[in-house]
């Protein structure tokens, strides 16, 4: 069967209409705006309409997208990959910016320029390297792989890109909101209310796309890691839409209010906060793990079982653990009680998931030595050991009264988003790479190794660094002198960061340098220079009447 | 049925074979600790406890509390003192639920990169706020702070916007009267203005608002005068003489 355009179909026509409308408000709202941020910032989403517009008429003009059955979609993984190494490189570059900032106070802050501001750059970094990078490896990967274990076509042609480009928009929509100084204050939820209705928009539509995909799978079984992409998509929809629950102050102003206050919004946020966590940081690279262990170290998933007690423990338990976000604060007791329990007995899945993942290797683990990028995966995976262990011991509430408020946190949650997310990620980039662009292997296996390395000295400097930061901290706060007063004021503890954080940025600086190797590294390799010698990629089936994976 | 064969009849025969029945799983376990934990916050009358001086922000608060948010102050800094004894003793009396009953969104933070603000109310004059936040190392050379020096120059954009924000915070369920919002820009000129006419109806409406001009320059509404004017009333509102922690209605 050949490839054949699709026409001006009733989807195409849907979306204009969305970009249509959407231009309309943002015409209105640039002219006679509540407020100066909003009229400011419509402009801009205008041109993004614009765009959008231009886009689908440039593609319909020319007959429509082009599809053929036979074949599995593979142009929208490879923008979705290009897309996750773009936002990796920015959000990283922002944290090595931020952390630099706080090391060198005298030199890094320039009031004349408010966007350059921590406070507003901080937002900045936390939602390019978890919803900008992440979502994008996310998105990226869960396509392909819904596609291959399917063995199916991605359904809903333009709908998929709507949701690809749809996603980036809502990234630059949120972006320089944060940095003009729109923002609803919530932590990893602070674009406001129209950001968060296009968000809305686009999640479902790719909840629908990847539900129609597999609606229409060849294979009888839905493979373990779209059960685990399923409840990412899913759970995030049903904690997107009620934590952002706000009444605006007017539908052309950029300001809204939180339908919740106080103790409420607190716990609501934090519910939010720590499934962003179980659920986009965890779940959908779970998801990434479950495939491409298997297929890199060419091994069966190590326990079948286990996958499915992993699954449903782990998504049942996580959604409870919120509250140890909130020790000792004015949140009632028994709701503290319940997330710690709930944080601890959150070990036990989360392990399960890690011995799965590692087991896997079973009868390959010869290939560690040999293949960076099984390192690269299986790493991850011990660096998801060590920090499910280390979060249900901060989630303690002794251990917490030490930690809250200290660097330990923002170690903690570094070593598993430069661990455990960023090395998966970077793992399913080096396998996903080769099997897109049709490359015998990667550019350069020791490109590979120093990204590695470099890496893995780099996130050992900040956690480290905020191991000791963030005990010290805690423990000058609550130090009292012979004469039973506090031994240190709060400006001592300031002051004793110092060296830490410069390691930290250090730290952050390594990081980086390894992401810019491996966009380096995929620039060559789908330039087409692989050296014969180099990293061999197993080869993926082409076509989908060919044998299952 | 024995675990082995429920995995081995209804997960593989069912679950993995029907999209529909594995979203609906997936629904249906993921709202069960949401539902347990948070829906009864809302309606346990124990949760936020009864105490005395909790009023909405006056109209230069409110404005100077969306520059706070604005700004990302929370970033760094939280409003929530825990009941521990170095805590208490650095800050003040621990934060109380009531204390933020009408703060949509809740401010409690979750990273001390700088001091704990719950209490900040009061502590330092206004001047020390403007120099600090025209360069905090001028008065804190340790601090990692920004400068926010813009702010005093900044013409506060008040004019048609804070009515409208305080008729949004009514929806939410601020008690905000008719007459609050319509003379809410007037309040909020009054305020600045030790001498104005609007002195009772402040002190009636606003107990406890701090009256002056809050930036050193009386001929400009700036930002600066509503951030400080917020700072300022943080922590100030409870009337912690009339409150008894170890009352059953307090009790959580």
């Amino acid at each position: 069967m050949q490839s054949k355009r699709t026409g001006f179909d009733a989807s195409a026509l849907a979306v204009g209409a969305i970009c249509v409308l959407g231009l309309l408000w943002s015409i209105v709202t640039a002219a006679h705006g509540a407020d100066a941020l909003m009229r400011g910032q419509a402009w801009l989403i205008a041109a993004g309409f614009i765009v959008g517009l231009i886009m689908l008429v440039g593609h319909y003009g020319d007959g429509g997208l082009k599809e053929n059955p036979r074949e599995y979609s593979e142009t929208i993984v490879k923008y979705g990959t290009i897309a996750s190494m773009f936002w990796a490189v920015a959000g990283l570059l922002v944290g090595v910016i931020i952390a630099a900032q706080i090391s060198f106070p005298n030199f890094l802050y320039f009031p004349d320029f408010p966007f350059t501001n921590f406070g507003r750059l901080r937002p900045l970094h936390t939602s390019a390297v978890i919803f900008a990078f992440g979502g994008n490896v996310l998105l990226a990967t869960s396509f392909y792989v819904v596609q291959r274990t399917c063995r199916t076509r991605l359904v809903g042609g333009v709908w998929s890109w709507f949701v690809f480009w749809g996603y980036q928009f809502f990234i630059v929509i949120a972006a320089t909101g944060y940095l003009i100084g729109i923002t609803q204050s919530k932590e990893y939820a602070e674009p406001e209310w129209y950001a968060d209705i296009w968000l809305t928009l686009v999640w479902v539509v790719y909840l629908l796309v990847f539900l129609a995909t597999l609606a229409k799978r060849k294979e009888p079984h839905i493979y373990v890691a779209n059960w685990f992409y399923l409840a990412f998509i899913v759970t995030i929809a049903l904690l997107h839409v009620v934590n952002n629950l706000a009444v605006p102050v007017s539908f052309f102003g950029s300001r809204s209010y939180s339908a919740f206050a106080g103790v409420q919004d607190a716990l609501t946020q934090w519910w939010y906060g720590h499934n962003a966590v179980g659920f986009f940081l965890t779940a959908g690279f779970l998801a990434i793990m479950y495939y491409f262990i298997p297929k890199r170290a060419e091994r069966p998933v190590f326990s079948y079982r286990l996958s499915i007690v992993h699954f449903w423990s782990l998504i049942f338990i996580y959604i409870w653990a919120g509250p140890h976000h909130l020790h000792y604060t004015a949140l009632p007791e028994w709701a503290q009680t319940l997330g710690m329990t709930f944080s601890i007995m959150l070990w036990m899945p989360s392990w399960g998931g890690m011995i799965n993942g590692l087991m896997t290797l079973s009868g390959a683990w010869d290939k560690l030595r040999t293949d960076p990028v099984i390192r690269m995966l299986v790493v991850s995976v011990a660096f998801y050991g060590m920090s499910t262990f280390e979060g249900p011991v901060m989630s303690i509430r002794a251990v917490n009264s030490l930690s809250h408020y200290t660097d330990w946190t923002i170690g903690h949650v570094h070593s598993g988003a430069l661990g455990w997310v960023g090395f998966i990620s970077f793992g399913a980039i080096y396998c996903l790479v080769p099997w897109l662009w049709k490359r015998k292997g990667m550019f350069s296996r020791a490109l590979i190794e120093w990204h590695f390395w470099l890496a893995t000295l780099g996130i050992l400097f900040y956690i480290c660094a905020m191991w000791v930061s963030g005990i010290l901290q805690g423990l000058w706060w609550k130090t009292y002198n012979d004469l039973g007063f506090l031994e240190y004021s709060f400006v001592d503890t300031v002051e004793a960061m110092h060296p830490f954080y410069i390691i930290r940025m250090l730290g952050g600086v390594l990081y980086l340098a390894g992401a810019l190797i491996m966009v380096y590294n995929v620039y060559k390799t789908i330039r087409g220079e692989v050296k014969a010698s180099e990293d061999v990629a197993h080869h993926q089936p082409a076509a989908i009447d060919q044998p299952a994976e | 049925m024995s675990f082995k064969s429920f995995i081995d009849n209804f997960h593989s025969k069912v679950i993995e074979k029907n999209s529909m029945v594995l979203t609906a799983g997936i629904l249906a376990v993921v709202s069960i600790g949401g539902i347990i934990e948070i829906a009864p916050l809302f309606y346990l009358d124990s949760t936020i406890e009864e105490v005395e001086g909790v009023r909405p922000y006056s109209p230069l608060e409110l404005m100077g509390r969306d520059i706070y948010i604005r700004e990302g102050c929370y970033n760094c800094h939280s409003q929530m003192i825990r009941p521990l004894r170095d805590e208490v003793e650095r800050y003040g009396h621990y934060s109380l639920a009531a204390e933020s009953m009408y703060d949509h969104p809740f401010q409690w933070g979750s990273k001390r990169t700088g001091p704990d603000l719950a209490r900040l109310g009061g502590k330092y004059s206004d001047e020390w706020h403007r120099d600090h936040m025209r360069d905090p190392r001028s008065v804190v050379p340790e601090s990692v702070m920004p400068p926010y020096a813009r702010l005093e120059h900044n013409p506060l954009e008040f004019e048609g916007v804070v009515g409208p924000r305080m008729a949004a915070l009514r929806v939410v369920g601020v008690p905000y009267s008719d007459e609050m919002i319509a003379e809410a820009e007037a309040d909020l000129r009054g305020q600045l203005d030790p001498y104005s006419d609007r002195y009772e109806v402040l002190g009636e409406r606003y107990h406890g608002a701090p009256l002056r001009d809050f930036d050193g320059n009386p001929d400009v509404i700036s930002e600066l005068d509503a951030l400080i004017a917020y700072m300022q009333i943080l922590g100030t509102m409870v009337d912690f003489s009339t409150y008894e922690p170890e009352a059953a209605e307090n009790l959580r």
